[in-house]
């Protein structure tokens, strides 16, 4: 969105907008993008009509069946028109998961990395706990919050909330000493440093671990839907598997890549725009 | 040291009094600073020159109130100074500007913590923005600027909060050639006019030179002021005169006499 800015560190004038063609060049971006997943979608209709494989539809078959799985009219089955339905239940649960975990590790991770008496008391608990992976939880998850939306939600916020609280303790920990000296030297000393340098300075760092924690949440959503829940696009892949309807699984595939892509791509336009100063934060 | 009669000379703005510094680097007792005695008058350019390790930056630091003597006394206006403050402002190597806020913020920074009104911290900085000549740039942030732009953001953000005392640790050390003599005649016509008080850091002896009233010697293990020299030198100074030439001779003798008796 803006690399514009960042190709000129020591510009003599404020860096002004690429104007010559700005829409010749995002095509050719664009078309560069395309290369692979046109290749990848080459190969994948190759290998099913050549049959190469049986089990594997091609690409028309599930094009098709998506239309289905959204608007429904083609084969109308239990799956028909019911995109909207799963959709919203994962992102309900990635982005409750997400924003719950965000609201824990945030606070949490600013007092471990401000205050050595936290970091003494609760880094040692967490650098223990975070080697478990995700997937481990599971069985746990399932014994203490049941089978269904409660467990997928719990396994969302597992994977959300280490690399918010790691990358918050990242930054906060690592703020340039300088910038304490500078601050105080100019008259803003002791907790009022807390706002005006140490959030601050730790925002590219915060952003970057919120990034990655979303996207986390994207990727646990199909293992927590897998505890028996009715809806939910990581249900309907598992369905999918079990029913051996194996376009069904590429349809929530695909959706999950493509929501988890742009809610990626909204995470960084927020960022870009917040974090404009920094030179090293462009995405 | 003899009695100096507080009734006729007036108070120094900083008085250091056998100041020293040691720290411990594991098991090894490091005497950054020992017995150093400075006192500098309101309006006075001074210049601390010695090789790394004389205490320079130390003693600048003990100044700025960044860090504590752990021997004698640092007075600012007869009070000791025990914690950094707007009245003793700093000028980093490094610039140390706040590199999210823009350069019309940083300068509001000192301004802002003192609780001034928008409309002064506005006022104020216009005023500093167009003393550093940075109009253009008031909008940019620092990783958009140039060096020598970046440390006149530093100058002004010093000045813009009514700092009577500018500490300078080698402000001018990561800079190329001609940027750095143009930020010495800007900071000369700066001090000139705002009557400043600066106590500056360098190593290079022409720099200290062209720019100063007096220019302390320091000297390493431990770190110790050698002599303090007051520069009877007209000023615009001409760094191609005899005098000037002759100075530096003599400064370059005394900063390099002890690295021989080091030798030795």
């Amino acid at each position: 969105m803006v690399d514009v800015t960042s190709s000129a560190p020591a510009a003599e004038e404020a860096p002004p907008r690429k104007a010559s063609l700005p829409h010749l060049g995002k095509a050719r971006d664009f078309a560069l993008a395309m290369i692979v997943p046109g290749l990848l979608l080459l190969l994948w209709y190759i290998a099913t009509t050549q049959r190469w494989t049986r089990l594997i539809p091609t690409p028309a078959e599930t094009a098709e069946y998506m239309v289905d799985f959204a608007f429904g009219g083609i084969y109308d089955d239990a799956f028909s028109a019911t995109l909207h339905i799963h959709l919203l239940a994962s992102m309900s649960r990635v982005y409750g998961g997400f924003l719950l975990a965000a609201m824990v590790a945030l606070p949490l991770g600013l007092l471990i990395g401000r205050i050595p008496l936290a970091r003494k008391t609760l880094d040692p608990f967490f650098q223990l706990m975070r080697p478990i992976p995700v997937t481990a939880w599971l069985p746990l998850s399932m014994i203490l919050f049941g089978l269904g939306a409660k467990s997928a939600f719990s396994l969302v916020f597992l994977g959300a909330f280490y690399p918010i609280l790691l990358n918050t303790i990242f930054g906060v920990k690592n703020v340039d000493p300088k910038l304490f000296e500078a601050a105080s030297m100019l008259g803003c000393r002791g907790n009022a440093q807390f706002f005006r340098v140490v959030l601050p300075a730790a925002l590219p760092s915060i952003f970057t671990g919120l990034r990655l924690g979303l996207g986390l949440a994207w990727f646990v959503i199909v293992v927590g839907e897998m505890t028996g829940v009715p809806q939910g696009l990581g249900a309907v892949i598992m369905d999918g598997r079990t029913l051996s309807r194996t376009e069904l699984v590429i349809c929530g595939m695909i959706i999950i890549g493509i929501v988890g892509y742009l809610s990626d791509r909204v995470v960084m336009m927020i960022g870009n725009h917040l974090l404009r100063w920094s030179p090293t934060h462009h995405g | 040291m003899a009695e100096t009669d507080t009734l006729s000379a007036p108070l120094p703005i900083i008085d250091i009094r056998n100041v020293s510094k040691t720290f411990w680097l594991g098991e090894q007792k490091i005497e950054a600073l020992s017995g150093a005695n400075l006192q500098i008058r309101k309006g006075e350019f001074i210049c601390l020159i010695g090789a790394s390790g004389c205490g320079k930056s130390t003693l600048l630091r003990i100044m700025a109130g960044f860090e504590q003597p752990t021997g004698g006394e640092a007075l600012m206006w007869g009070k000791p100074i025990t914690e950094p403050g707007p009245s003793r402002g700093m000028v980093f190597q490094d610039y140390a500007l706040f590199p999210w806020l823009t350069v019309r913020n940083n300068i509001a920074f000192g301004p802002k913590s003192q609780g001034r009104s928008t409309g002064e911290v506005k006022e104020i900085c216009d005023r500093f923005i167009e003393m550093v000549g940075l109009q253009k740039f008031a909008n940019a942030y620092p990783h958009q600027l140039s060096g020598g732009m970046r440390q006149r953001v530093a100058i002004a953000r010093v000045l813009a909060n009514d700092a009577e005392l500018v500490l300078m640790d080698e402000p001018f050390g990561a800079l190329d050639a001609m940027t750095r003599e143009r930020l010495q005649d800007e900071l000369l016509e700066i001090w000139e006019r705002t009557k400043l008080t600066v106590v500056f850091v360098t190593h290079a002896i022409e720099e200290a030179i062209f720019l100063a009233d007096r220019v302390v010697v320091m000297s390493p293990g431990p770190g110790r002021i050698d002599s303090d020299n007051r520069l009877i030198l007209p000023r615009p100074r001409d760094v191609a005169s005899p005098e000037f030439n002759e100075i530096r001779r003599d400064l370059s003798a005394r900063l390099h006499s002890h690295h021989a008796k080091k030798a030795a």
